[in-house]
């Protein structure tokens, strides 16, 4: 393109530009320099020292805790995922879409009401416990601490792992299968050697992916850890919690949190760097027949995985309809749960939260459209380091998001605490690096010579902007939108953090009704939350087209 | 109204990389003329020049006599048509065709009488209100050509428009290409690698190698008297051999390896001296004798290959060099590999450079580039 930069385009580098300074680079400075101080206000290291040194390891036990238990969880997801997503790709497997829906569903709900409904079922006084109890006179052991993240992360993530991997399979040309075939490999050789070889830098994304969520997720281990503390609780505790806050020594454990986050991210790009290779279909794979007793246990793995994956949320559907007398169960079915949760800041709740993710939505939207047109189209130096600035929250726990702005925010000359706007903040900056990663992608799809033509036919560069590449990318952008949206309505680890009785979420208002004991109210809560999220994912299968889910 | 393109020492770079260094060009007002060289010889850019989507490092652009330098591309009244077709595709056929009218506040029915004209013209119009994705290759190519046309630019400019559709097409949409062009009358620039379709589409050809023109000419004239080697092997295709030049008594002679003499009545006078040279001889210009004791180069038959009209025949010569000669086939005169053969040469048809290919040194090459 010419006359590079004298269009309006530089404006709008430098606006963004600015926009991240303020939002993102201000308050993680903020951040790395109050780990720096000490509560007297001298500059010091003594929070990393006592850290690092503290009695018997007390703060590194957490760090360990959530290091084995995330790898763990990763490991699982993928063991989980792969063979699912193998079955689902390669043969026919009865319901087959059925499966895959509700397994989105599954991965897109609320963390937390997943670890509190496997509580109701299998914890202390849970139902299957009871039940087994009585039945067998058996005593279940305690799903609480490690067992009990590990359960409930791993089955929230392996859907992730599906998703992630159904697409890559999808991307294996037939020959590929046929030629391996052909020289003698096939069965488990060749699903070894030549499909998940060839699925590797998606494997590598896909445990990334999980792996900084099951770091980043406060709600599970909070509900279910019970003594086993993670990360993102000590993170909280610290700031909020009772025994005493310390913003300095909060903030220097959100700078430990950045740092391995960082690690792993950048062992991963290592990783992947190694596996590059680009590949497109021109014949898909053909599915087979699963038949014989090889295929009635394909289509039990794939039944049993997904239905354990999703019997939390039917339960805790189930439980919203029991008729509650404080937290004990009448044995009576009806609407008072409702009834009840609509004098608990339930509609309040409802709005703040459709006010704000479409408000924050709409945000994300412009400024991941905008991005990604500066970094693909007008890539330079300017642009390119907006673009890197821009995914800094990928490595940023949502704990350390919420703890970062409420630092940075928290006082003159911006005071935005207990705000709608710190909200809002907090959300567009958590859910914007996978959306501009979604517009470039599309972006990239479109030929440049499209956007000539126009120009050529006498568009003017604002003209084409609005009328050709924004309408080309609607259909990606707007996919990739609903994913954020349904991010944005289930978020806690941040809004935990930043939220007041004002700008109260429905997943603040679920997360409180569970804490609060009171389990009607938050089976309610809880089913609300999940019927939004399950409309969300409904419009966005019907808007995108497609198995294809861009996360 | 057509223009006439003045292209004077454009100047091409990447950072430090060259890609065109020099190039001046005229391009007359009507005219079908096609740029034709090898992928990465530049063509595709000193295009994207013409359209205004690569910037100028130096050098001056003109139509007619404005300078289109810093002209916006919106503003220079360009049609083009591009590899891929550009085609928009959440807009209809007939939203395609209007989109460059509806840049230009035009009344709604001047734009919908001037969509229609060339809907119809390129057989879209019964498209109209399909959107594109349900068009085949050949339909969106149609639509793009009438997008193009509907504007009426002063310059058509085509980017390898044919190379995406498969073989039947490519020469039906060629056709299709020349007659609309010829029709219309809109100076055209269009750029291709494949040289069949230069020629049957140009009414002049520029062969670009490296940033540089080689040769500008009519088909005709390149392929008969391409400018230098390069030219010559581009074009269809030629048996490169070593030879000498021989002067006796005042006659050129040409003079092969194996002793082989022919005389030159064509070389250019500044020519006239023995040197080393290089010519270039069309398999059908090498003629066959089984006359193994006759005058000629010897030569051993490798392979044939039966093609119905013409016969292939793949010898080695005596000094090792290997040469491809096409014959019309005719009854009972299949010559078996192992024959051994005499090759004579037609010396009107044959060309002869200098020794490092630079240049013809015979009469009769008209190269519009060296004339400016």
């Amino acid at each position: 393109m010419r006359n590079n930069k004298r269009d309006g385009w530089l404006g709008i580098s430098i606006l963004l530009f600015a926009v991240f300074i303020i939002f993102l680079a201000f308050p993680l400075m903020g951040l790395l320099k109050q780990s720096v101080y000490n509560e007297a206000g001298e500059f010091s290291f003594e929070n990393f020292v006592r850290f690092f040194t503290y009695t018997n390891g007390y703060y590194l036990k957490p760090i360990a805790n959530s290091v084995k238990v995330t790898i763990t969880t990763t490991l699982v997801s993928l063991l989980l995922g792969i063979p699912i997503a193998y079955f689902y790709s390669f043969y026919k497997i009865r319901g087959a879409k059925l499966l895959f829906v509700v397994s989105i569903l599954c991965s897109m709900s609320a963390p937390f009401i997943g670890a509190y409904s496997w509580i109701l079922l299998l914890g202390r006084s849970g139902a299957i416990t009871k039940a087994i109890s009585a039945l067998l006179g058996f005593k279940m052991p305690a799903i609480y601490g490690f067992k009990g993240i590990l359960l409930v992360q791993s089955l929230k993530f392996f859907p992730l792992v599906f998703i992630y991997m159904n697409g890559a399979f999808k991307n294996i040309d037939n020959t590929l299968m046929e030629a391996a075939a052909n020289m003698g490999c096939t069965g488990v050789k060749r699903l070894v050697r030549i499909v998940l070889s060839l699925s590797m830098p998606t494997i590598l994304a896909a445990a990334l992916m999980v792996f900084m969520q099951a770091f980043a997720d406060f709600g599970t281990p909070m509900l279910i850890g019970e003594g086993y503390q993670t990360f993102p609780v000590m993170i909280y505790n610290a700031y909020l919690g009772e025994g005493g806050t310390n913003r300095n020594f909060a903030a220097a454990l959100a700078v430990v949190a950045i740092a391995i986050t960082a690690v792993v991210f950048f062992f991963q790009k290592w990783g992947t760097s190694r596996f590059k290779f680009s590949m497109n279909a021109l014949h898909p794979v053909e599915k087979k027949e699963a038949k014989g007793l090889s295929g009635l246990l394909m289509h039990l793995y794939c039944y049993v995985l997904v239905g354990i994956a999703f019997m939390p949320q039917l339960y805790i559907i189930y439980l919203s309809f029991c008729n509650y007398k404080g937290s004990i169960r009448q044995g009576t079915y009806g609407f008072s749960n409702y009834v009840q949760a609509s004098k608990k800041l339930l509609s309040r709740s409802i709005q703040n939260t459709a006010v704000m993710g479409i408000i924050a939505l709409l945000i994300i939207i412009v400024i991941a459209v905008l991005i990604a047109y500066l970094v693909v189209r007008r890539s330079n130096v300017l642009n390119n380091a907006i673009d890197t600035i821009s995914m800094l929250p990928y490595i940023m726990p949502g704990a350390v998001v919420g703890l970062s702005l409420l630092l940075a925010f928290g006082k003159k000359p911006i005071a935005l605490t207990g705000t709608f706007a710190i909200m809002v903040i907090s959300f567009v900056i958590r859910r914007l690096p996978y959306t501009i990663r979604s517009a470039t992608a599309t972006l990239m799809q479109i030929s440049p010579s499209i956007e000539e033509a126009a120009i050529s036919l006498g568009a003017s560069k604002a003209k084409t902007f609005a009328r050709i590449t924004v309408p080309m990318m609607a259909n990606g952008i707007l996919s990739g939108a609903i994913l954020s949206w349904v991010a944005i309505v289930t978020e806690l680890s941040s809004s935990i953090i930043l939220y007041s009785n004002k700008s109260i979420t429905l997943t603040m208002s679920t997360y409180l009704a569970i804490l609060r004991g009171n389990d009607g109210i938050a089976a309610a809560f809880a089913a609300i939350l999940t019927l939004v999220t399950t409309l969300s994912l409904m419009l966005y299968l019907k808007i995108s087209k497609s198995e294809d889910v861009r996360l | 109204m057509s223009d006439r393109i003045s292209i004077r020492h454009a100047l091409k770079k990447y950072g430090e990389n060259v890609i065109i260094p020099d190039l001046s060009l005229e391009i007359k007002e009507g005219e079908f003329f096609t740029l034709l060289g090898p992928s990465g010889c530049g063509k595709t850019t000193l295009l994207r020049m013409i359209a205004g989507f690569n910037s100028i490092e130096g050098g001056e652009f003109y139509f007619n006599d404005t300078l289109i330098n810093d002209l916006d591309p919106a503003k220079r009244n360009i049609g083009m048509v591009f590899q891929n077709y550009a085609i928009f595709p959440h807009m209809t056929v007939r939203k395609n065709v209007e989109f460059g009218l509806t840049n230009r506040k035009l009344p709604k029915d001047k734009i919908k009488a001037q969509t229609d004209k060339f809907m119809k013209l390129m057989h879209v119009d019964e498209y109209a209100d399909r959107l594109p994705e349900r068009l085949s290759g050949g339909q969106q190519q149609r639509v793009a050509l009438a997008r193009a046309l509907c504007i009426e630019p002063d310059v058509l400019l085509f980017d390898e428009p044919l190379s995406n559709l498969d073989a039947k097409l490519r020469v039906e949409m060629r056709t299709v290409i020349k007659n609309i062009q010829h029709s219309v009358g809109i100076t055209t620039v269009y750029v291709t690698h494949d040289q069949e379709e230069a020629m049957a589409i140009s009414d002049r050809i520029a062969v670009m190698n490296a940033g540089v023109i080689q040769h500008v000419g009519t088909p005709k004239n390149i392929y008969q008297r391409p400018a230098n080697l390069f030219v010559s092997t581009f074009i269809g295709r030629s048996n490169v051999m070593n030879a000498k030049l021989r002067m006796e008594n005042g006659k050129c002679y040409l003079v092969t390896p194996s002793g082989y003499r022919a005389q030159m009545h064509n070389v250019l006078p500044q020519y006239h001296k023995d040197q080393d040279v290089v010519m270039s001889v069309r398999p059908e210009e090498l003629l066959l004798s089984r006359d193994a004791q006759g005058e000629g180069i010897g030569a051993v038959v490798d392979d044939c290959v039966f093609l119905g009209l013409m016969t292939h025949y793949f010898v080695h010569l005596e000094s090792g060099e290997e040469a491809e000669i096409i014959q019309e086939s005719s009854i009972d005169s299949i010559i078996e590999p192992g024959t051994k053969i005499k090759l004579t040469i037609n010396t009107d048809k044959v060309n002869i450079f200098t020794a490092d290919g630079s240049a013809n040194i015979l009469a009769g090459v008209k190269n519009d580039c060296a004339a400016m």
